[in-house]
């Protein structure tokens, strides 16, 4: 049994297993506690509520060779400025209701969920909503009553009614808004925006 | 009026439990087992395999209403969503897991620790504790559905958050019933004997209820939300439950092929210290997309490069095992399953998970059915393959360790549930691959991505082929499961000659 070289016995394994956990859990850690802070609302990559007051567009930067979100001047939402509170509050109320929605069983957001409907990420800036004038009436109709204003671009899949009251819609449309602003790293790819075809 | 109403309601209570009576004891005498020949911890066990193999059916169930629904999508809308009854196929998946988890290691808890479970009425408490939540979270899901934007629809209906929709209450409820199950572990091992093997579990089990807590916040940040969300998803799924798993095959292995403890121990540090070492970073995989920082494409794509690493030794652990033993051993059906795991998990988790995790191919797949595909082997090939494997060691010593080795009678069954099993689910592996990479060009490449994009790939007469292919093999795995239960009841009844018996070599 002494011919076992160390490498191969169970003790140097066991400490390799406890170091290398523990040292990998370590680092991971770290590079959390980074990433939460570079991620906080207000920071660089996750713009404050408040940029559901401002234009927002998406478009390939030639130095970072990537999609990056552009946060341009005052564009407001419904109509109205909101304080850093209360867009705080609406857009809290747009996350809430996904999730009491249940819209990551069918969608995804940040690229996240099921594949049954549409990616959300950049669901504010999509063609789709035709022109800039139209689309925060059109999206707060549809989430409201999708059957009657439904989406199916031929698929024949309707989203279906969720109860969604108007406050609520109002809520998602600013959480969209907001989301869309995040700086994802170029995810999604090639993507031209509502803006694109002025 | 109202007492000759409830004394009809309670006559009917009656008949429906005297009727329900006479079918369970039909069905005890027809199935034939024998529960004497179990300690107390297997018959622990045994109520939460059985749970899972309810839970089992029930993920086939719904995942193929709603793969139907991608063919009709008029198909019980409104009354079951594809929202619905998507989240029941996940959920019913992960727990059912847990179930074949938790009873594995109650299972073997006993033989190993050399001593009888501590805490038996506290698990058998945890375990209907468990199981009646379990059913209320399913018939909220299925008949309240979804609630208002308010924090009282997260803590009573529906988190909305993918693989951990539990609403909150429910959550408490499993950290509880994790906690128990932990108490029973350790204090077990601490009243008999410790092992490598237990000390492996023990600290795996620790790190499995701490993970699951991060998964516990709300945020209205959905950076940070996705964050700690990825925390639960992949360290469970790509790091402890991989982990779990290698010790539930260290002791199978053990008990199967006679493979001496000092060999086993000693690959089962080597697979902790190779799956932690690649899965813990290998996280950063889903810090690509969601507003974290650049470093992670490089950290993620990197450690997540090396995590099918662990894999490839897992199939060579299995294989050098089998061959140096020449195959020999007292349970066919349960060594096949574990061979059926070496490769699945190898193929699923591994060669599937490696093909898109690099951020310069993942830029275009992720979000797609890439990850579906990806998905659906990797979960049936490293969790289900193992626990169905256990369950044939399980029905093989409650059957009074009967053979079920060559020349068992009915045979058939097991090899083509195991046939229909994996070829259905290899089948839908295929469908969604083709479906994916059909969405990556279309959708990702061609469209950027846009909700035309999206629609126009879906559209697409390859993507909806298919969707028709992957429901056509769902079938035939749902053929596979209905006889692998049948097997399971059935296997070694009436059989008289013993069991092979595999000493240590």
């Amino acid at each position: 049994m002494n011919e076992i070289p160390l490498w191969a016995s169970e003790s140097f394994w066991k400490k390799m297993a406890i170091w290398v956990t523990a040292g990998s859990f370590l680092i991971l850690v770290v590079l959390t506690m980074d990433s939460l802070s570079k991620t906080s609302a207000g920071s660089q990559r996750v713009p404050a509520y408040s940029v559901i007051n401002k234009k927002i567009d998406y478009q390939y930067n030639n130095v970072s060779h990537k999609f990056m979100p552009i946060i341009g001047e005052n564009e407001f939402l419904f109509g109205k400025e909101f304080t850093d509170e209360e867009a705080w509050h609406l857009v809290d109320l747009g996350k809430k209701t996904t999730q009491a929605k249940n819209c990551m069983n069918c969608h995804t957001l940040l690229g996240n969920g099921a594949y049954y409907a549409p990616d959300l990420t950049k669901a504010w800036l999509d063609k789709g909503w035709i022109s800039k004038e139209l689309r925060e009436d059109m999206m707060v109709k549809f989430l409201m009553d999708p059957e009657n204003n439904a989406r199916t671009f031929g698929s024949n899949r309707k989203m279906p009614n969720l109860k969604i009251t108007e406050q609520e819609a109002k809520g998602i449309t600013a959480f969209l808004k907001w989301m869309s602003s995040i700086d994802t790293n170029g995810f999604p790819y090639n993507f031209k925006t509502i803006n694109a075809e002025e | 009026m109202n007492t000759s109403g409830s004394n009809k309601v309670i006559e009917n209570t009656n008949t429906l439990c005297e009727k329900s009576r006479i079918y369970r004891n039909t069905f005890k005498a027809w199935v034939q087992l024998d529960g004497n020949n179990l300690s107390d911890g297997q018959q622990l066990a045994v109520k939460y395999f059985t749970v899972a193999v309810i839970l089992f059916f029930a993920q086939i169930l719904f995942g193929m209403l709603a793969a139907t629904q991608f063919i009709y999508p008029s198909f019980l809308y409104e009354i079951l969503d594809f929202s619905v009854n998507r989240m029941i196929h996940i959920n019913a998946m992960i727990i059912w897991m847990l179930y074949g988890f938790i009873g594995c290691v109650y299972w073997f808890l006993e033989d190993e620790s050399g001593t009888e479970i501590v805490g038996l009425k506290l698990g058998n408490i945890a375990f209907w504790l468990l199981t009646s939540a379990v059913t209320v979270v399913v018939l909220v899901y299925l008949l309240v559905q979804i609630g208002p934007g308010k924090d009282s629809s997260l803590w009573f209906i529906n988190e909305g958050r993918e693989y951990i929709e539990a609403p909150r209450w429910a959550d408490i409820g499993i950290v509880v019933v994790m906690l128990i199950f932990f108490y029973n572990v350790v204090a077990t091992f601490s009243k008999g004997k410790w092992s490598g093997i237990a000390g492996v579990l023990t600290l795996d089990l620790v790190a499995l209820a701490g993970l699951y807590v991060a998964g516990m916040f709300y945020m209205t940040n959905i950076t940070h939300e996705q964050y700690w969300w990825w925390w639960v998803i992949h360290l469970w799924v790509e790091a402890t439950w991989e982990v779990l798993v290698g010790v539930i095959m260290a002791w199978s292995l053990m008990k199967l092929l006679g493979v001496r403890r000092k060999i086993i121990q000693t690959w089962l540090y080597i697979e902790v210290a190779l799956m932690f070492g690649s899965g813990i970073l290998g996280l950063g995989h889903h810090y690509f997309w969601i507003g974290t920082p650049e470093y992670w494409l490089t950290i993620g794509g990197f450690f997540s490069a090396l995590e099918p690493i662990p894999l490839v030794a897992m199939v060579v652990h299995a294989v050098y095992d089998s061959g140096t033993h020449a195959f020999k051993n007292g349970n066919h059906p349960a060594l096949a399953w574990i061979i059926a795991q070496a490769f699945g998990n190898f193929f699923g988790a591994g060669v599937w998970g490696f093909m898109h995790t690099l951020p310069q191919i993942n830029m275009f797949t992720h979000g797609t059915q890439w990850s579906a595909s990806h998905g659906h082997l990797a979960f049936f090939g490293a969790y289900a393959t193992i626990n169905i494997a256990f369950f044939y060691l399980a029905i093989q010593h409650w059957r009074g360790d009967v053979w079920m080795g060559g020349g068992s009678q009915n045979a058939w069954r097991w090899k083509w549930a195991l046939g229909l099993l994996n070829g259905g689910v290899l089948g839908m592996t295929i469908a969604l691959l083709i479906a994916g990479y059909e969405q990556s060009f279309i959708e990702r490449a061609i469209e950027g991505s846009t909700w035309a994009g999206y629609f126009t790939a879906q559209n697409h007469p390859s993507f909806q082929s298919a969707m028709i292919w992957r429901l056509f093999f769902g079938g035939i795995t749902f053929a596979g499961f209905i006889l692998l239960v049948w097997d399971l009841l059935t296997i070694g009844k009436g059989e008289t000659r013993k069991a092979l018996m595999i000493v240590e070599s």
